[in-house]
């Protein structure tokens, strides 16, 4: 039998259609593995007992040939996604010990075709970060070193880091994440996996702890192209449960991939240079460009002179909807409550003040702010209609282009602690992630190369919206062409 | 626009959240820094724009109004409070409210 951490996603479900291998068996490689990995701190909770039952399920099933998309296939599942009697946590306090008594839709999607569920991971709390140092369970460690021979613990990035760390670690066949300015595609950016955040509708948010929702949008982070959409297409589809999932047909992602990308015109935005960025990501972003002129695409410049302000609209409107989300956690309904208060006013202050962390905090008190009479209009009316501008300059753009290529992150993996007293160089992270949040827009972050520390480094694609297919294309020319074989160094084992 | 203490402790109590007096402070620095840095939306030209909630145009779907079955279907009290942190025959405990 082949290690089951050295294949992909795809090899295993056909080994497991083909009974190379079984369900129990890939589920107790990954289990023990899990259980040496846990310096990585990239599960909250692992959930073995279930793992087994679902996968001696799928074994039967398979047995008789029968079996649905990703029968038998354990999946890391990130504690943003509500699972029923399993804990649910947002890697918040406030939400310690909630079991839900509901499942997700995207989860029960994955179930629905034969997944099976390994654990619970790690994340940013409220998926509010770009690190995965705000959750309350404690930092995850990226299994990418620097090579200069010394052991730094670098972030994974966030707020999917348990999702990016799982699979970049072969923690796991492929991981759930969500992505609401860029937590997919930037921890697949500093961890050489590929993430996919699909466009704003595609994918259900029914039991999704929310964050923002005019943003937040699930996707996958998985070990190559290949495996992202065979995951996509099974967490995607309509629910009428969710009011903003669109009743659209999700389309066969994986009989797309190596078809030919000659002609589709690809769109280099200027504003994405930005200064003071490295130079290894310029040269890799070059590099990109011509990857994608070889495969016959034709390249054309292009000018979204919004994009600058993306971040600034970012931090009004999702602060805003958060502080209306996050209104729910009151020591109520479910989750902590604090032992100590006088009255109902000093217990909700309380619970809420032991129960954020202060990012969360922050966040809430921000969203506060500029939902408060007096500020309204001043800050979250002006945030939404330069955000409706952004959106016009996408919707312009892919006008004249089928696929916007650039850098996914403006740099790779850093230390822990490296930037985390600072709030505002910590949102910069996601300077070329948010735009396809505030727009709606599918995109994807893909391993392209090293830098010179050894660290990888992702370039992004843009489409447009519910243009996955042409976008899985793209990410697949690219992913032919950067030939990405590195592997993080196994020290954690 | 600077953010005092004053206004963060109004906004920490709108927000239901106890802040310490010592925070007030430091808070009011970190806000303002973050808002300082949001004001650069002020050099956008926003005449006659419409602003915007979501990215998909859809109508609000529209159902039957009927009790559904399932996970948001009705006659499941055990569920609705089994993660509450108090409670009492299917009802929420909270402090006194009324005196």
């Amino acid at each position: 039998m082949t290690n089951i951490a050295d294949m992909k996603l795809a090899e295993l479900r056909d080994s497991l259609k083909e009974k190379k291998v079984s369900s129990l068996e890939a589920t107790d490689a990954y289990l023990s593995r899990i259980e040496k990995a846990k310096s990585l701190n990239a599960f909250v909770i692992d959930t073995p007992d279930k793992a087994r039952a679902m996968a001696k399920s799928a074994d039967q099933k398979l047995a008789k040939g029968e079996g649905g998309a990703l029968e038998g296939v354990p999946l890391g599942i990130k504690d943003l996604f509500c699972t029923e009697g399993e804990q649910t946590t947002a890697a918040s306090h406030i939400l310690e010990g909630f079991k839900p008594r509901y499942e997700s839709t995207v989860t029960a999607n994955l179930w629905r075709d034969g997944a099976v569920m390994l654990g619970k991971l790690n994340m940013d709390e409220f998926a509010m970060g770009s690190s995965n140092e705000t959750s309350y369970f404690g930092n995850v460690i990226n299994p990418w070193r620097r090579n200069d021979g010394g052991n730094t613990d670098l972030t994974p990035g966030g707020s999917s880091g348990g999702s990016a760390a799982s699979v970049a670690g072969r923690l796991c066949a492929a991981a759930t994440a969500t992505d609401t300015g860029g937590s997919i595609r930037q921890p697949a950016s500093l961890t050489a996996t590929v993430g996919v955040k699909p466009t704003y509708g595609r994918c259900s948010r029914w039991g999704i702890v929310a964050f923002a929702s005019s943003l937040d949008q699930a996707g996958p982070i998985a070990q190559d192209v290949r495996d992202s959409a065979i995951m996509l297409k099974s967490m995607a589809g309509h629910d009428p449960k969710d009011s903003t999932s669109i009743d659209c047909p999700v389309p066969d992602y994986e009989a797309v991939l190596g078809q030919s990308v000659k002609g589709l015109k690809v769109g280099v935005p200027k504003e994405y240079r930005l200064d003071g960025m490295p130079a290894e990501i310029e040269t890799l972003w070059a590099q990109g460009i011509e990857w994608m002129k070889d495969a016959g695409c034709e390249i054309v410049d292009i000018s979204l002179p919004l994009t600058k302000y993306a971040l600034p609209v970012y931090y009004i409107v999702a602060p805003a909807e958060a502080s209306s989300n996050l209104a729910r956690y009151d020591g109520v309904k479910y989750g902590h409550r604090a032992d100590d208060f006088n009255d109902i006013q000093s217990m909700y202050e309380n619970t809420r003040a032991e129960g954020f962390g202060d990012e969360v905090k922050r966040r809430i008190l921000i969203g506060t702010y500029v939902l408060s009479a007096g500020y309204y209009d001043a800050y979250y009316l002006r945030a939404q209609k330069v955000r409706k501008k952004i959106f016009d300059e996408f919707t312009d753009a892919f006008n004249k282009v089928d696929l916007i290529l650039t850098p996914s992150t403006p740099s790779a993996a850093f230390a822990l602690g490296e930037q985390s007293a600072d709030p505002l160089q910590m949102y910069l992270n996601d300077i070329f992630t948010v735009t396809g949040n505030l727009a709606g827009l599918p995109g994807a972050s893909v391993p392209a190369g090293l830098d010179k520390q050894g660290l990888p480094l992702g370039l992004q694609l843009l489409a447009r919206p519910f243009d996955e297919e042409t976008m899985f294309k793209g990410m697949y020319a690219l992913e032919q062409a950067a030939n990405f074989t590195a592997k993080p160094t196994e020290w954690w084992s | 626009m600077a953010i005092d203490k004053e206004t963060v402790r109004k906004v920490a109590h709108l927000a239901r959240i106890a802040e310490p007096e010592e925070r007030l402070e430091p808070l009011a620095q970190e806000l303002s820094t973050i808002l300082g840095w949001i004001e650069q939306l002020n050099e956008v030209d926003i005449e006659g724009v419409d602003a915007m909630a979501s990215t998909v145009d859809v109508r609000q779907p529209m159902r039957e109004d009927v009790v559904t079955d399932g996970y948001t279907g009705g006659g499941q009290p055990d569920n609705v409070v089994a993660n509450a942190p108090k409670t009492e025959d299917h009802f929420f405990v909270v402090p006194r409210v009324v005196e």
